[in-house]
């Protein structure tokens, strides 16, 4: 029923390209020779109903390099299963050829070189152009926006989101859910989704003096499409309060609600709803906990964790479509749904190659014009890099580490933390780093740099607290970030430990000392939740920093030592 | 300089919750238990329990509480210093016998409810509630 041949025809393709890594121009020649646009495009249409899922956009507008994590660990029964494997063991399980474009997109191995053979991915232009090839095949598919896509990019903070808001329209959208699109403000939010052309949802949005579902907010919409009635129940970032800043949006509660969730689909299905699909924005280990316990689901669209899976996996009878990040991918699902049920599926997760794809004309004007009054600033170059910048891994990517070096020096201080977010798209060596690359990986409602003195005792509660939020056992205790970057310091980690004996052996690097618990450090940090915080905005500590550097080069980073993966 | 006192005084109230973490069921929460059952036997299953794995805000954490034919329901905070939260007491008349409040927890725990139902006898459910200093979903 899943279809396995769709997305190995894409690697098939590929084999050709082993050993052309390294050739810059000429392994770029080769890989649009080799891999054209009718075939990533390449659809069998099946049933009677395409969904189109696009998830985490993170303001990215135009093409990027984007560097799947080499760290992903699962614990408790997810350990050692999707979206929980990386390089090889991801491509065995798969099937998918080493040195291989699909290789490229999914899995991290060698990706400087493989960077520049087959360039970069994403930009809304390709997607529209991908979009629009899907709804020429089915003109009546729908298109679903799992969320965070108001936020993330020099453009989108300046515009309050506008930008993404102005070009996501054009790709017309039946429904979108939510989780950084809050930090713009509630007030902002709430006069973007007044405005919004499409159905604005999530089950799970909750008016917080009342506790009752937020009147902006539906639960749900009903579509017709190809004679079947299809509800699609919306479900926002459960911890939004608590891995954001809740004083920006405190008339609204989240909560993963699964209770509530059950009473929706039993709704949508005595309304007479054929097909059930949920737009998730829980993360997937979330999204397949609730698939087990909620009855009922037939597809979940699944997004935040910014997992990209070449099939759907399977929990009972739901299905769980992960769609990536930052623009890189696009996935279509075609369903058959005949008397009132889910008879079989067919999908592709379709890599947004960004030479392959030629871009739509129409969206990629109206990007420029969201550009165009920022070009100058955008395009400044502040330094250069020597070394692969990469945010994604579960402890420490190159992005941070640089961050935390800037926070250190900019910020005289002895430890530097910085948030284990997940978006950012990567530079590859010998990439010119320009303010908007900085800002694509530092961008947000509240971005101030602290500086402030915390005991090692209290350091360690912080690292506890962190861990314990990305590796309890149970998902639902997950809020589906990594591990808070830290600099200045190493630390041993136990993953498969309780939250207070997770977090030994830590070590202020510059000394070689043990962190006494009881002595004071200087911390320096940014992307607190607390309200009221003081300090530079980390963008400009980042751009002085690498300014100053000229060319960044990184030694690799082994102050984190992992036990129990 | 640009040092955050505000700051670090939010995030060191945090600390002092979270260090003591976990909280288990403490001897108070036992006694209350004893004098709401008289020492009888508690089955589980019957009791429905809401209450958010993750709190927004540890001072005001919204729960309900539901058991069919229930003629009261017991609610405790088994980690707070003083456990006891409500007892909700349904008549022959209530047309449900379902309720909902709000509490505040010194830290995470197990939030229990206790029914006493029509024929004298106990059920429970119990949720672990975490209260976390957050702040680096992504």
């Amino acid at each position: 029923m899943i279809s396995r041949r769709d997305f190995l025809q894409v690697s098939m393709a590929a084999s050709a390209m082993v050993g052309a890594s390294g050739f810059a121009n000429w392994a770029r020649l080769a890989a649009q020779q080799s891999l054209t646009q009718d075939q990533l495009l390449q659809f069998d249409s099946f049933g009677n109903i395409s969904l189109i899922h696009v998830t985490d956009i993170h303001g990215q507008l135009n093409p990027i390099h984007f560097r799947e994590p080499s760290v992903n660990l699962g614990v408790g029964t997810n350990k050692g299963h999707v979206p929980h494997i990386t390089g090889a063991d991801f491509r065995k399980a798969y099937g998918i050829a080493d040195g291989s474009p699909t290789a490229y997109a999914l899995t991290y191995d060698d990706f400087a070189s493989l960077a520049k053979g087959y360039g970069r991915v994403g930009g809304l232009d390709r997607m529209a152009t991908i979009i629009n090839a899907i709804r020429a095949d089915r003109p009546d598919a729908l298109l679903f926006d799992g969320g965070d896509t108001w936020h993330g990019s020099y453009t989108c903070h300046h515009t309050a989101g506008q930008d993404m808001v102005n070009v996501m329209n054009a790709l017309k959208p039946d429904a979108m859910t939510f989780h950084w699109e809050f930090t713009l403000g509630s007030e902002r939010v709430n006069e973007i989704v007044e405005g919004l052309p499409f159905a604005a949802l999530g089950q799970n949005i909750f008016d917080a003096e009342w506790d009752e579902p937020a009147e902006l907010f539906k639960p749900y919409k009903f579509f017709e499409r190809g004679g079947a009635k299809v509800a699609v129940i919306g479900q926002a970032f459960p911890y939004m309060p608590i891995a954001n800043p809740g004083w920006m949006f405190p008339e609204y509660s989240f909560g993963i609600r699964d209770e509530n969730m059950q009473a929706m689909v039993d709704e949508v299905r005595a309304a007479g709803a054929d097909l059930v699909v949920v737009l998730s924005h829980n993360g997937f280990d979330v999204d397949k906990k609730m698939a087990g316990k909620v009855q009922g689901i037939d597809v979940i669209l699944s997004g935040h964790t910014h997992d990209a899976l070449p099939e759907p996996v399977l929990v009972g009878k739901t299905h769980i479509i992960a769609s990536g990040s930052n623009g890189k991918f696009v996935s279509r699902v075609d369903l058959d749904v005949r008397d009132g049920q889910l008879m079989g599926l067919r999908h592709k997760l379709i890599p947004v190659f960004s030479d392959v794809i030629a871009p739509d004309p129409v969206v990629a004007q109206l990007i420029e014009a969201e550009r165009a009054p920022y070009k100058t600033q955008l395009e400044e170059v502040i330094g250069q890099t020597d070394t692969l910048l990469y945010r994604r891994g579960n402890f420490n990517g190159t992005w941070d580490d640089l961050i935390c070096d800037a926070l250190l020096s900019e910020r005289e201080a002895d430890i530097a933390m910085s948030p284990g977010v997940r978006w950012g798209p990567s530079l590859v060596p010998g990439d010119d780093i320009t303010r908007e690359d900085i800002w694509n990986v530092t961008s947000m409602s509240y971005g101030q740099a602290y500086r402030s003195e915390m005991t090692g005792e209290f350091i360690k509660v912080i690292l506890e607290d962190v861990a314990d939020n990305i590796f309890n056992p149970d998902p639902y205790y997950q809020q589906g970030g990594d591990m808070v970057r830290v600099g200045g310091m190493g630390y041993r980690i136990d993953i498969t430990k309780p939250q207070g004996e997770r977090i030994s052996e830590m070590t202020l690097l510059k000394s070689g000392e043990a962190i006494d618990p009881a002595k004071s450090y200087v911390v320096a940090g940014w992307a607190s939740v607390n309200e009221g915080t003081e300090g530079p905005m980390i963008w400009d500590v980042v751009e002085d920093h690498i300014r100053k550097l000229g060319t960044v080069t990184l030694n690799p980073n082994t102050s984190v030592q992992v036990a129990g993966a | 300089m640009e040092f955050s006192r505000r700051e670090a005084l939010a995030m060191g109230l945090g600390a002092a919750m979270v260090t003591v973490l976990p909280f288990r069921v403490n001897a108070a929460a036992d006694d209350r238990i004893a004098a709401f059952t008289g020492g009888a036997d508690i089955a589980e299953g019957g009791v429905t329990l809401t209450a958010p794995e993750i709190a927004e805000n540890g001072n005001t954490v919204p729960v309900s509480v539901a058991a069919e034919g229930a003629t009261a329901i017991m609610v405790l905070a088994t980690g707070n210093p003083t456990p006891g939260v409500a007892t909700f007491n349904f008549g022959p008349g209530a047309a449900a016998q379902s309720a909902s409040t709000r509490i505040r927890l010194a830290g995470t725990q197990d939030v229990v409810a206790i029914a006493k139902l029509a024929d004298g006898s106990f059920a429970k459910a119990s949720a672990t509630v975490k209260v976390t200093i957050g702040g680096c979903g992504g």
